[in-house]
């Protein structure tokens, strides 16, 4: 096949695209630079982008002698990521932008580009197993990726390959070192790529401004504290919340009304919830026959529990859950597995979770 | 391989090289007092003496430096210093925004850091500076440090009237620097009759090597150093002489320059073919830069190998891409350090919307090109374009 390897300059992507290439494929490495971070990613009169990451990604392109060129996607990331952060984040709902990356950019801008410039898919370092369309677990659990990229559609599916889901993280590294490649001991990424300090509150803060508002604890309808903005909290926070109560219990994040911009906290228990609905859903291959039964993941790296899941009337899900859960957030999205230990859990497909109860 | 960007880098020329081989393997610092020493003095200054000659410049203004970047450096910066040392009302610079990066980002880094007020000269729709923009851009002149324009656009092969500019800039007292990395061997430069104060040039573009370049600079034009060191070079540009490499400059820049006429011919020639080609099988590519038969001060009013198209409707690294791919080798103009390319800023100073900006190869000719070469690219570009197109309607 041809393929386009998106190499991000990590150990992951780079072996990646050594994998497909000694599978005898025709690979093409992309650096995508998508960084609209110009104050801290940009400098010099032509504004430009994170020159290290790019520096290690076309290391090793040379050295695997495939062509290797950088593709300028910070508009369309800005776009479609970053505005869409911020607005989640406004409306009260806490996003997950790796998940919106895979769905827009990587298996849509850049798969579209790939296969109009006559390639047939695109190679990433994603901890995933992909096999005759059907998008399973990693064997390496601790380094799933599979819940950020649930949203992907068949068609999309269609055009990716991830060669590492057979394999965990420490023989990834293995096989980097074993390639000489300097990146074989790159530490791994964790934070939002375009908050280079790691500092989501703060990033917020300077888009979206002081938005001071009320902390209401849920058993007494009390106003117990301020905040300077509702778009720092997450539901089933509980640091950060800069109250203090009677009990002296812990309080959790249980609600956030973006309007009155009304932060409402309360006990663990409060927090608890046994049904959760949804948007409107995507599926990786053919549309399941609803009612059914699976699991559902509902945050990244979040522990799958057993649900039915069943149509709701307007067009979205309603999941049942098979044990109370604490801590869901409007936004997330609820990816629904068909339990599989021996070849690793299948993706069905995720919705964006409205609400729970 | 079709190597169609000899704008970038042009293989060294078998001359220049064997010269440069031979000057590899023995010892001696041209600086020592020694017999080697005195051996490596004699082949360094007889380089320099074949170099200004072939440029018509007095040996004592050729100083040898490590390439264009550093030529640009220390003449924009040397003489922007030296003349605001002199007279501290000398505070603006005057220089075209279509001028390489090693001229920009020098002046940029003056204004940001060094007190430079800048006066940006307009750019013909062609890439070329009027006598009459310059002459507008110095006023008095009074307040004037240096002015600094390019004998040919890198990117769109645009040449300037180095003379008349020199004339104008001289009228009211100011020096003036050019950029000719581009223009030796393409065009006749003569150093002396252009009257410019500071010029400009590179080896690894003519058929020498990488990093081996002079800046040729009048004997009563007053330069700060950027480097200090062993006082080499008229105390201007410190560091022991490279003589292998200065070898292998003068010997290709005396042979571009005597092969200039006939080359320049054939490969002006070839040039046009390509153009000629590619519009045939894209009718709406457009021809950036002046046109292919342009003079300018009764010379070529553009650089002979340069071919710089845009493809409407087609991103420029697509269209790159896809080329690479077919084994045909140009550019797209510039790219950042990290890899993205950029929309010409050429182009942009010359009034060009972003959008053709964007969409534009630079296909450069050079000593070694034959008509296989362009046959080559005529034979993918149409497809090529097509493709890009549908890439880039996405």
């Amino acid at each position: 096949m041809r393929l386009i390897a998106a190499m991000s300059g990590g150990v992951d992507s780079a072996v990646a695209a050594a994998l497909a290439v000694e599978a005898g494929h025709d690979v093409t490495g992309v650096h995508l630079a998508l960084s609209p971070d110009r104050q801290t990613l940009r400098s010099g009169a032509r504004g430009c982008c994170s020159v290290e990451d790019a520096h290690d990604a076309r290391r090793v392109a040379d050295s695997l002698g495939i062509p290797f060129y950088v593709w300028d996607l910070a508009d369309r990331f800005r776009e479609d990521v970053v505005e869409d952060f911020v607005a989640e984040y406004s409306a009260g709902r806490t996003p997950n932008p790796c998940l919106r990356c895979n769905e827009k950019i990587k298996f849509a801008a850049v798969l579209d580009r790939a296969r109009a410039l006559g390639f047939d898919a695109v190679v990433t370092g994603h901890h995933a197993r992909l096999a005759d369309g059907e998008l399973r677990r990693s064997v390496d659990a601790a380094k799933d990726q599979s819940y950020v990229l649930g949203v992907l559609r068949a068609e999309q599916l269609a055009g990716a390959v991830f060669p590492l889901g057979s394999m965990t993280k420490e023989r990834v590294r293995e096989l980097a070192a074993e390639r000489g490649y300097a990146v074989a001991t790159k530490p791994d990424s964790h934070d939002i790529c375009f908050i280079s300090d790691g500092d989501t509150r703060g990033f917020l803060a300077r888009r979206l401004g002081e938005q001071p508002g009320p902390v209401v604890d849920a058993a007494t309808g009390a106003t117990v504290g301020t905040h300077e903005g509702a778009y720092g909290f997450t539901i089933g926070q509980r640091r950060g919340l800069g109250v203090v109560t009677g009990d002296q219990r812990p309080r959790y994040v249980l609600g956030i009304e973006p309007v009155s911009r009304t932060v409402t906290i309360g006990t663990a228990e409060q927090g608890e919830v046994h049904e959760v609905r949804t948007g409107a859903p995507t599926w990786t291959g053919a549309v399941p026959e609803l009612p059914f039964g699976a699991a559902v993941q509902l945050r990244a790296h979040g522990t799958p529990v057993t649900c039915e899941v069943s149509a709701a009337e307007d067009g979205g899900l309603r999941i049942a859950l098979g044990s109370r859960q604490r801590g869901v957030a409007p936004g997330q999205s609820a990816v629904l597995y068909e339990p599989d230990a021996e070849r690793g859990d299948r993706v069905l497909g995720q919705a964006a979770i409205l609400r729970a109860g | 391989m079709t190597y169609l960007d000899h704008a970038a880098t042009t293989p060294m020329l078998p001359s220049a090289l064997a010269a440069m081989t031979e000057q590899l393997a023995r010892v001696g610092n041209a600086s020592s007092l020694h017999a080697s020493g005195r051996e490596a003095r004699r082949v360094a200054e007889q380089s320099r003496e074949g170099l200004a000659a072939a440029l018509g410049a007095r040996p004592s203004e050729v100083l040898f430096t490590a390439g264009g970047t550093e030529g640009d450096n220390l003449a924009v910066k040397g003489l922007y210093w030296a003349r605001r040392t002199a007279d501290q009302g000398r505070r603006r610079i005057v220089a075209s925004p279509a001028e390489h990066h090693a001229v920009l980002d020098s002046v940029e880094w003056l204004e940001k850091h060094d007190g430079a007020e800048v006066t940006w000269l307009h750019v013909e729709p062609s890439g070329a500076i009027t006598a009459a923009a310059l002459a507008d851009a110095l006023g008095d002149g009074r307040d004037v440090a240096v002015a600094s324009v390019m004998w040919a656009n890198n990117e769109i092969g645009a040449v300037s009237d180095l003379a008349a500019l020199a004339a104008v800039a001289h009228e009211v007292g100011v020096p003036l620097h050019t950029d000719a990395v581009q223009a030796i061997g393409q065009l006749p430069v003569d150093f002396a009759a252009s009257g410019v104060d500071a010029l400009t040039m590179t080896g690894h573009k003519l058929g020498g090597p990488m990093g081996a370049g002079a800046l040729l600079l009048r004997r009563d034009a007053e330069c700060t150093p950027l480097l200090h060191g062993g006082g080499q070079e008229r105390d201007v540009r410190s560091g022991t002489l490279d003589v292998a490499a200065i070898v292998g400059l003068a010997a290709a820049t005396r042979a571009a320059v005597d092969d200039r006429v006939e080359r320049a011919a054939r490969v002006s020639a070839l040039r046009d073919r390509l153009v000629a080609g590619v519009v045939a099988r894209v009718p709406d590519a457009q021809l950036n830069g002046p046109p292919l038969d342009d003079v300018v001060a009764g010379g070529p009013g553009r650089l002979p190998g340069n071919a710089h198209l845009s493809f409407p409707g087609a991103e420029g690294d697509a269209l790159l891409m896809l080329l690479d791919a077919r084994g045909i080798e140009c550019s797209t103009g510039s790219a950042c350090s990290a890899g993205v390319a950029r929309p010409s800023h050429v182009l942009l100073a010359a009034g060009a919307d972003p959008a053709r900006a964007r969409s534009s190869l630079r296909f450069t000719l050079g000593h070694t090109s034959t008509d296989a070469d362009v046959d080559a690219l005529l034979e993918v570009i149409g497809p090529v374009v097509e493709r890009a197109r549908r890439a880039g309607s996405r």
